[in-house]
């Protein structure tokens, strides 16, 4: 009886909270729902283990920016060029391998490195100089696109075969590690989470949110157990020439980012200190913050993050193009943060959103493609599910303010 | 005067900006276990006082004592260093952060590299009991969900959160409605009972009246007068502060 009381409590302290415009996740959770049983009674395509690896791969790329990007926009920041940050990143990794002939385990880590310079240059500029990030990304978002040219030079396309580059997007763990890898990320998250409202109730204080944790931990575990098996299927359609089977790297990658993220974020005084800029920049000053060495990491890890991102792009593609994270990348990626929860006024937003964004921007992309819609209306409806989100956030604010 | 010696002390202070003389041979004392209210027209060198104290002006000229020894405050950190606190009338608060974040931020509590959730909530818990504040439902719920009243709470528990000794408080009671004022007066007098020195700017004479023990009044930029309460009647206050003299206390002041 007190145990269903306090879970009944738990979930009238997350209801109220959502009322009072503190949504999280749950806008992203249900469009990606909707999207999902629209998209799959539509297509017979749509919800096949196939398709499924498909969209991570698709999505992998832009959800990695996305990631970046909320470290910016919680400051309220933005960060318009971080989409050629990952063309420019991506190319100095194939013109070090293919060019220079350097291993992959050198350049990758170089072309990280001139992602996070590149962030520190705008970051330089935005905290020191303070020009808006707006203006400041805008034009880095020409000049990068010109670094770009440059550094592709004449050809227009630099075609990689670095087999270890390429297998992140290409190549997928066998069965049993994808199991293993499963069983592993499930175990140290149950594992992390009942530690954390252990050593709560070792000192005394209130869990009355475990009981709505763990229903959420482990519907989380329990669609992580159906992605796992939907990806362990065979998805070849010649399984005798070729054999198709496994989580594709990317996800680990992913996810190894995801949780440097959040802790990052979440764990340490650096990511509270950035949820304090994006608050009231002016308090955290007073505080003793600094607020300018904030904003310039801030920008240095969106850039890093982007060319991460950048690698992902080289992989799917096999090459670098003038284009690479040009076009719509850079608005994908900003919506995918947007979508996932994450505020343009800065302040409030979680990595795990981007993901959550980064899968609902790619399904639309994914499901529309296979019905055959035209790049235009596509274009539209994503327009249309980021006005959506931006209104929702713009709606829960003032639902907070009004209180 | 009180009998006990106080535990910060100014002499002879002065100030200028450029041509401004703001602040002429202020003397201000201020007493651990009381209340002291500062008062004065608007301009008459309150806020410059008290951003002496917290070391963000440095005095052209004047001796600061804390605790009997002489000091000087060049800079907040000083303050901070001595057990000064400033909680200024906009609060500075993070209205994304919950309050123990708030509390804690700048300063925060950690086990190795990581922060150190329960520790701070246990200590932040423990300073709002000590403060009995019993209004806030969650300390883990966000800023942006409190009254103002709650937030002149939060901004004074971080305050005290550090064992301060003297903590400076400017117009707490500005923006509130009056259950909230007298919450927050409340609490004043609990800091002051807790032992501490307290510092209220405020324009409301019958908020000083109810919690101060000791009334500075500022004319022009001097003292007109540092009285105890209990010496004065809200009138005289009034004629310090608007003539900078009360004919009452001509044998009384300085």
């Amino acid at each position: 009886m007190s145990e269903q009381m306090t879970l009944d409590k738990s979930l009238r302290d997350w209801w109220s909270r959502v009322k009072a415009g503190q949504t999280g996740a749950l806008p992203a959770l249900l469009g990606l729902l909707v999207l999902c049983l629209v998209f799959g009674s539509m297509s017979s395509v749509f919800l096949t283990p196939g398709n499924f690896a498909n969209l991570l791969t698709q999505a992998a790329a832009v959800t990695v920016i996305a990631m970046g990007l909320v470290f910016v926009l919680l400051l309220g920041e933005i960060d318009l060029s971080a989409g050629y940050a990952a063309g420019v990143s991506g190319a100095v990794l194939v013109v070090m391998i293919t060019e220079m002939e350097y291993a992959w385990w050198i350049a990758f880590p170089v072309s990280v490195l001139v992602g996070i310079a590149l962030g520190g240059f705008i970051g330089y500029l935005v905290a020191q100089l303070h020009i808006p990030s707006f203006v400041v990304t805008l034009a880095t978002f020409l000049a990068f696109q010109g670094l770009l040219l440059l550094l592709i030079g004449e050809g227009g396309t630099i075609r990689i075969d670095d087999p270890v580059i390429l297998s992140v997007e290409n190549k997928n763990l066998s069965v049993s590690s994808s199991w293993i890898f499963y069983f592993l990320v499930a175990g140290s998250y149950l594992a992390s989470g009942i530690w954390k409202f252990y050593r709560r109730r070792q000192a005394g204080l209130s869990d009355n949110l475990f009981k709505f944790w763990l229903i959420k931990a482990l519907g989380i575990v329990v669609v992580g157990a159906a992605a796992t098996s939907a990806l362990t299927v065979e998805r070849s359609n010649n399984p005798e020439l070729v054999s198709l089977r496994g989580i594709p790297y990317v996800v680990p990658v992913i996810l190894v980012l995801l949780v440097a993220a959040t802790f990052v974020l979440t764990k340490t005084s650096f990511g509270l200190h950035i949820y304090a800029v994006g608050g009231n920049a002016e308090a955290a000053r007073r505080a003793g913050i600094n607020v300018k060495m904030i904003r310039i990491y801030s920008f240095m890890i969106c850039s890093g993050f982007a060319a991460i991102a950048g690698m992902i792009f080289v992989s799917r593609a096999n090459s670098i193009s003038p284009t690479t994270g040009g076009s719509s990348t850079l608005l994908y990626a900003v919506g995918a943060a947007v979508i996932g929860g994450t505020s343009l006024f800065g302040g409030k937003g979680k990595v795990s959103d981007a993901i959550l964004g980064g899968l609902v921007v790619a399904v639309i992309d994914n499901g529309m493609a296979l019905l055959g819609y035209p790049a235009g209306i596509k274009f539209m409806v994503t327009g249309a599910v980021l006005l959506i989100s931006a209104s929702i956030d713009a709606f829960s604010r003032r639902g907070a303010n009004t209180k | 005067m009180s009998t006990t010696t106080p535990i910060l002390s100014m002499r002879g202070i002065n100030k200028s900006f450029g041509p401004v003389h703001v602040l002429r041979d202020v003397n201000f004392d201020s007493y651990s276990g009381k209340v002291t209210a500062l008062v004065g027209d608007n301009g008459a060198g309150k806020s410059t006082l008290i951003k002496c104290i917290a070391g963000i002006y440095v005095p052209d000229s004047g001796d600061t004592f804390f605790e009997n020894a002489k000091v000087s405050i060049s800079g907040p950190r000083d303050a901070t260093a001595l057990g000064i606190e400033v909680v200024y009338q906009d609060l500075a608060l993070c209205d994304n952060l919950d309050i123990v974040h708030n509390m804690f931020l700048g300063r925060e509590e950690k086990s190795g590299p990581t922060l150190d959730e329960s520790k701070m909530e246990s200590m932040a818990k423990k300073t709002l009991d000590g403060l009995s504040v019993r209004t806030v439902k969650s300390i883990r719920q966000q800023v942006a969900s409190l009254s103002g009243g709650q937030r002149q709470t939060v901004a004074i528990a971080r305050a005290v959160l550090w064992n301060s000794k003297v903590v400076i408080l400017d117009e707490p009671t500005a923006a509130l409605g009056v259950a909230q004022t007298e919450q927050v007066l409340k609490l004043v007098r609990q800091l002051a009972d807790n032992g501490l020195a307290v510092i209220v700017i405020s324009h409301n004479l019958n908020d000083v009246f109810q919690v101060a023990d000791n009334i500075a009044a500022m004319y022009l930029g001097s003292m007109a007068a540092q009285v105890n309460k209990s010496d004065v009647t809200q009138n005289d206050v009034v004629q310090l502060i608007t003539t900078g003299k009360a004919e009452k206390l001509a044998g009384l002041s300085k």
